[in-house]
């Protein structure tokens, strides 16, 4: 079987208009999911991936891996870098290390993207579920 | 039919004050002058995800109750935990968290905000280096160049260019791009027309013309604008300059800056992939300004240096005032988080990350901050009023937090509320409730109560009220020993 392309990039996470009207109109609703379990990436560096925009993706960090939404970035160049807009499909791979400031690095982290054709992306219900075991 | 006038929009540190509401049979059917978000909140913010009723968790479900019998669980949890945590606030009026303040002190617990994930760095180093600030109304009729740091207000603070920078026509600044907008608005206007005679006449509409885009970058009379940010937002498509800043660099070019406002030379060709001779060219634009303005977002302060990386803004400001005069400003997220910040520091002395659980306030973010809290599973309890740390908490955090005993104060069943064993649905501040909230550069202004709550549903500040006197009432009931 051939292996899936594994891609090294910096993530970034962030406020994105489309997540600030969903927010306000509520987090349980599918305008909330679709807004934040993406992954905006260069149309280069999904080339490399050899996959289609809205293709699922595997994000990895040392501190979790989470199956999201490929979108292709309006806002290019950024070859290496991916973005995630702030939720809880971005909370699973963030790095919490605050050293001493009270604040999570939530912007530049190191991750990987890989294809993930076969998995599935959870709703916020079984997400919370997986992550946490309580609904 | 009514129409309110001057109603201040609840949703981003910009705290527009010139919406304008229509009201039909007790509801909001119109809004004018609100960016996307204000109309999203002001239209949306009734809906099937709105909480009606108390809620609380029994045999891992939760079910409905009565308002006291809520009141008396959540007091009774607050009352019995050794070190809990009341965070949020953000998104709530001044009054609330006035009363929050005084329910940690009463229970010797922790009361920190959200600016612990937003600017919370900010203010570390706001304490370290100082801050030469203004107001927005000196911004929008001074400001002959704008810097936006770190800080895309196109997507977080929409009207924050059109109210108060680039877009803004102030008394001593031009605008560039009003002519711009007001042919793109005539142009708006004669398609309507044109699509009201199609409709009418049946006639062939004329041939659209050819929509002209606007270029990446375009030099213009008026005040500059300069984006530094990793990504080419929308914010840096309009800007005069824009500078394209490599992950976790930041750093290091504002002390590139620093060196180069100070006459100093840079030996090496790049700084975090910027050619220095482009450098010099935006370090001389910044001295040459009369009155000059950085604005910087938590692209500052959520990647490597975090309040490092605001000491080196502030002192690049600094150096600044040296040769003209220039001022910087923390774009701040949530409407009233500035507010939670200035009443935490009038009723305690600190703005954030408050610990009370020796008797007096105490103040060591990095200790007695929520996150460092939650991730060395400290807390045994938690009040989270108007925020949704579930959905913007790294999970590590989240983990601790939804583990031991939660109580929710939220007007939507937000992923917080789903993970909660008692939640009390809320009015929302600046809609359904009058209170007070500070714009991002600590002007305070009064946000409108414009129709009524559901029935039932109190506001934040009378359930605090509720849930303060019947922990004082258990408290009595059952001194503790060391009294």
């Amino acid at each position: 079987m051939k292996k899936n392309p594994r891609l090294p990039v910096t993530l970034l996470t962030g406020r994105t208009i489309e997540q600030g009207v969903a927010k306000e109109y509520g987090k349980a609703s599918k305008e909330y999911m679709e807004s934040v379990s993406v992954c905006y990436i260069d149309p280069e560096d999904l080339k490399k991936l050899g996959i289609k925009e809205k293709a699922n993706v595997l994000v990895s960090t040392d501190f979790g891996s989470v199956v999201i939404k490929a979108l292709k970035s309006l806002r290019t160049p950024h070859v290496g870098v991916i973005f995630i807009p702030y939720g809880p499909w971005a909370n699973v791979v963030v790095d919490p290390e605050t050293h001493g400031t009270g604040m999570p690095f939530l912007k530049g982290i190191p991750a990987e993207v890989e294809p993930a054709q076969d998995k599935p992306v959870l709703s916020l219900k079984e997400l919370l579920k997986q992550q946490f075991r309580k609904e | 039919m009514q129409t309110i006038n001057a109603v201040t929009c609840p949703v981003c540190g910009c705290l527009c004050d010139d919406i304008e509401l229509t009201i039909q049979n007790g509801r909001i059917v119109k809004v004018k002058n609100g960016c996307a978000v204000c109309e999203a909140k002001f239209l949306g913010y009734n809906n099937e995800h709105r909480i009606l009723r108390p809620l609380i968790r029994k045999n891992g479900k939760l079910v409905e109750t009565s308002l006291e019998e809520a009141i008396r669980k959540a007091a009774g949890i607050l009352a019995e935990a050794n070190y809990p945590i009341l965070y949020g606030w953000s998104s709530t009026s001044c009054e609330a968290t006035r009363v929050g303040v005084e329910l940690a002190e009463e229970i010797g617990g922790v009361i920190d905000n959200t600016a612990v994930v937003c600017h919370g760095p900010s203010i570390l180093s706001i304490q370290n280096v100082g801050i030469s600030s203004c107001t927005l109304g000196q911004i929008r009729h001074r400001a002959d160049l704008v810097v936006y740091w770190g800080s895309n207000p196109w997507s977080a603070h929409p009207r924050h260019i059109e109210r108060y920078t680039a877009f803004s026509e102030g008394r001593f600044q031009k605008s560039a791009w009003k002519g711009y907008l007001a042919k793109v608005k005539a142009s708006t206007v004669k398609k309507k027309i044109e699509s009201a005679i199609r409709r009418v006449f049946f006639k062939k509409a004329p041939s659209p013309q050819p929509r002209k885009g606007l270029p990446p970058t375009m030099f213009k009379e008026g005040r500059k604008l300069i984006v530094v940010d990793v990504r080419r937002t929308k914010s840096a498509e309009i800007a005069d300059y824009f500078i394209q800043v490599e992950p976790n660099k930041d750093y290091e070019l504002l002390q590139a800056f620093r060196a180069l406002v100070r006459d100093q030379e840079i030996d090496v060709d790049k700084v975090a992939g910027i050619p220095v001779e482009y450098l010099e060219e935006v370090a001389d634009l910044m001295i040459r300004c009369d009155f000059g303005i950085l604005f910087f977002g938590v692209g500052l302060t959520m990647s490597k240096g975090k309040l490092k990386n605001i000491d080196a803004a502030l002192s690049l400001v600094r150096d600044l005032n040296m040769r003209t005069k220039f001022a910087i400003m923390p774009m701040r997220g949530h409407f009233n988080v500035t507010g939670a910040n200035t009443v935490s520091t009038w009723q305690t002395g600190y703005p954030y990350a408050v610990d009370f659980s020796l008797g007096y306030p105490r103040y060591n973010p990095g200790e007695t901050s929520v996150m460092d809290i939650l991730l060395n599973e400290e807390s045994d309890a938690s009040l989270i009023v108007a925020s949704d740390p579930v959905a913007n908490f790294p999970k590590k955090a989240v983990g601790h937090l939804v583990r031991n005993p939660l109580i929710v104060i939220d007007p939507h069943m937000n992923p917080t509320a789903q993970m909660a064993d008692v939640v009390f649905p809320s009015a929302f501040v600046g809609i359904e409730e009058s209170g007070t909230a500070y714009r991002m550069d600590h002007v305070p202004l009064p946000l409108k109560k414009i129709v009524d709550p559901p029935k039932g549903v109190l506001p934040d500040q009378e359930i605090l009220k509720r849930i303060l006197s019947k922990v004082r009432e258990l408290k009595e009931k059952k001194p503790t020993e060391a009294a």
